[in-house]
């Protein structure tokens, strides 16, 4: 298939950036959308010309890296899928696709489409852990029993990825979802109960702080999720919110 | 209390869900007190005579009314300048219509339009009564409501304003009623789907429910 790409290009962090149409001959539908982006890239170095610079790691949808907002949705068009996932058999011959970077004021661009999403980083390092000895005589994970509902739960909120679509999408630009998936990821396990309260605040501080916008529950992060996280997991978060500022001493 | 609550995203989506129940529930006891209207003159008359003069109702139920109104008014346009600036380079091709519904994507512009209609409905009602009582000192008059509704809705200009303004309450509360749950962290396997049926029922019926009244006295009255 042909296509027209208009791709955002921008040198660096400090450069201002513009869209630019890019012509792209003898895509096959089997590809995947990150190896059409590949031989867009062989063609641009062949013309000694600078390639487009994209983030990627896994390519198998489960490292987060790829993201790209493509003709006006997080990952493309398809549904439950990262980038890497996207085939191209999603397009039509002759098709103009955009492709940017995802847009966030957290998510400041380092160049072309890659941006920087160490805000999650942050948010998780204010409260997404537990604290464990690692000594070595690691209890056995079986004396702790689970219910395997909320088993089920945390595993559920743990297949977050932190890839950002739905920061990407959402219009507030709310980091809601991912914040959610990793105060909840723990909230449903013994383990995560010493450090519950303060995880829930701190790391939504960090999340205020980082200049993401408010969740309006529109619900377009959970459509846009490659991992089909759960709305369920923001108002667990919430609750969580509520109950632990009512007994908080800070 | 954490310091934190009121100052924070989530503590401040909790208290703008918090003013959407108290204003949806003013909304429904506002309504069947209109509706009296339809039903008998007399017993709209009484009611708004006891709602207008009930120290319990004016200096207690009252400040807070207003208040919430503009908590919610103010914290939800507060909210949306915030949201506006989180993402300060916007997309070249955007399509938010995939993943979100009109409603949710537009709370601030119904809520906006909503707020200019209550300027019209303060002008109409509330300023007026404020002025009899509080400056006229005139506080006995248990058959001005009927009459004075009944002047309102002769004026087709202001029917129709009237009606427009419920169309755009009943767009915010197709989002709002079921999302103000969400926000206080209600969100149920079973209940959710029960509470988005109530609230669609609600968002219905209940502004169709004013527009009824108005267009009622409208064709009664407009001559
Ligand atoms: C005075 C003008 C109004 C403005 C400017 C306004 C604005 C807003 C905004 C910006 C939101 C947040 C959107 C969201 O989080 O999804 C909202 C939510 C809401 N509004 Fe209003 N609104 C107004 C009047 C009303 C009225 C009269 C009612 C009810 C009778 C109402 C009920 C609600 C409810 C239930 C919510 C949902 C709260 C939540 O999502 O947690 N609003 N409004
Ligand atoms: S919640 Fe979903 S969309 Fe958001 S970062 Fe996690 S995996 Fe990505
Ligand atoms: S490259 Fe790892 S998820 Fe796409």
């Amino acid at each position: 298939m042909d296509l027209t790409l208009k791709i955002w290009r921008q040198k660096d962090a400090k450069s201002e950036g513009k869209m630019e149409t890019y012509p792209i001959k003898n895509i096959s539908e089997h590809s995947s959308f990150l190896e059409m982006l590949d031989v867009l890239n062989e063609n641009l170095v062949n013309e000694g010309k600078e390639p487009v610079a994209f983030d990627h790691d896994c390519r198998e949808g489960i490292c987060g890296m790829c993201s790209l907002y493509i003709n006006g949705e997080a990952h493309g068009p398809d549904r439950g899928v990262t980038t890497c996932q996207l085939h191209m058999r999603m397009f039509k011959d002759g098709d103009t696709i955009y492709i940017e970077p995802f847009r966030s004021k957290a998510f400041p661009v380092i160049k072309d489409l890659v941006v920087d999403r160490g805000s999650f980083d942050r948010i998780q390092h204010a409260g997404g852990f537990i604290s464990v000895n690692t000594s070595g005589n690691t209890q056995d994970a079986n004396a702790l029993p689970i219910p395997k509902p909320d088993a089920d739960k945390a595993m559920d909120a743990a297949t977050c990825i932190g890839c950002g679509a739905c920061v990407a999408t959402c219009k507030n630009s709310s980091a809601m979802l991912f914040v959610a998936a990793k105060v909840s990821q723990y909230s449903y396990l013994p383990q995560g109960q010493v450090e519950r309260k303060e995880r829930v605040l701190n790391m939504v501080e960090q999340m205020d702080k980082e200049g993401f916008g408010n969740c309006t529950n529109t619900g377009a992060c959970e459509v846009e999720c490659p991992k089909g996280i759960s709305l369920e997991f923001i108002a667990r978060m919430n609750r969580e919110y509520f109950g632990a500022s009512i007994v908080s001493e800070k | 209390m954490s310091k934190g609550f009121s100052t924070s995203s989530v503590g401040r989506k909790i208290l703008m869900a918090l003013s959407g129940f108290f204003l949806l529930f003013f909304l429904l006891q506002h309504f069947v007190i209109n509706f009296l209207s339809v039903l008998s003159a007399d017993a709209f008359n009484e009611t708004s005579h006891f709602m207008g003069t009930n120290p319990l109702i004016q200096y207690i139920l009252q400040p807070v009314l207003l208040f919430g109104v503009l908590f919610h008014l103010g914290m939800g346009i507060y909210l949306d300048l915030q949201n506006k600036k989180a993402r300060p380079v916007k997309y070249a091709m955007n399509k938010p219509g995939e993943n979100a519904n009109w409603m949710s994507r537009n709370m601030i512009i119904t809520g906006i339009m909503i707020m200019l209609f209550l300027g019209l409905h303060f002008y109409d009602f509330w300023i007026p009564e404020i002025k009899d009582k509080f400056i006229d000192g005139i506080w006995d008059n248990p058959t001005k409501y009927y009459e004075h509704l009944v002047h309102k809705f002769a004026d087709p200009v202001r029917v129709g304003i009237y009606v427009l303004a419920f169309v755009f309450l009943a767009l915010h509360l197709l989002h709002g009623f079921q999302s103000a749950f969400q926000s206080v962290g209600f969100n149920h396997r079973k209940y959710t789907p029960i509470i988005k049926k109530l609230g669609t029922l609600y968002a219905i019926i209940i502004p169709l429910g004013f527009i009824f009244i108005a267009i009622f006295h409208f064709i009664n009255h407009s001559h």
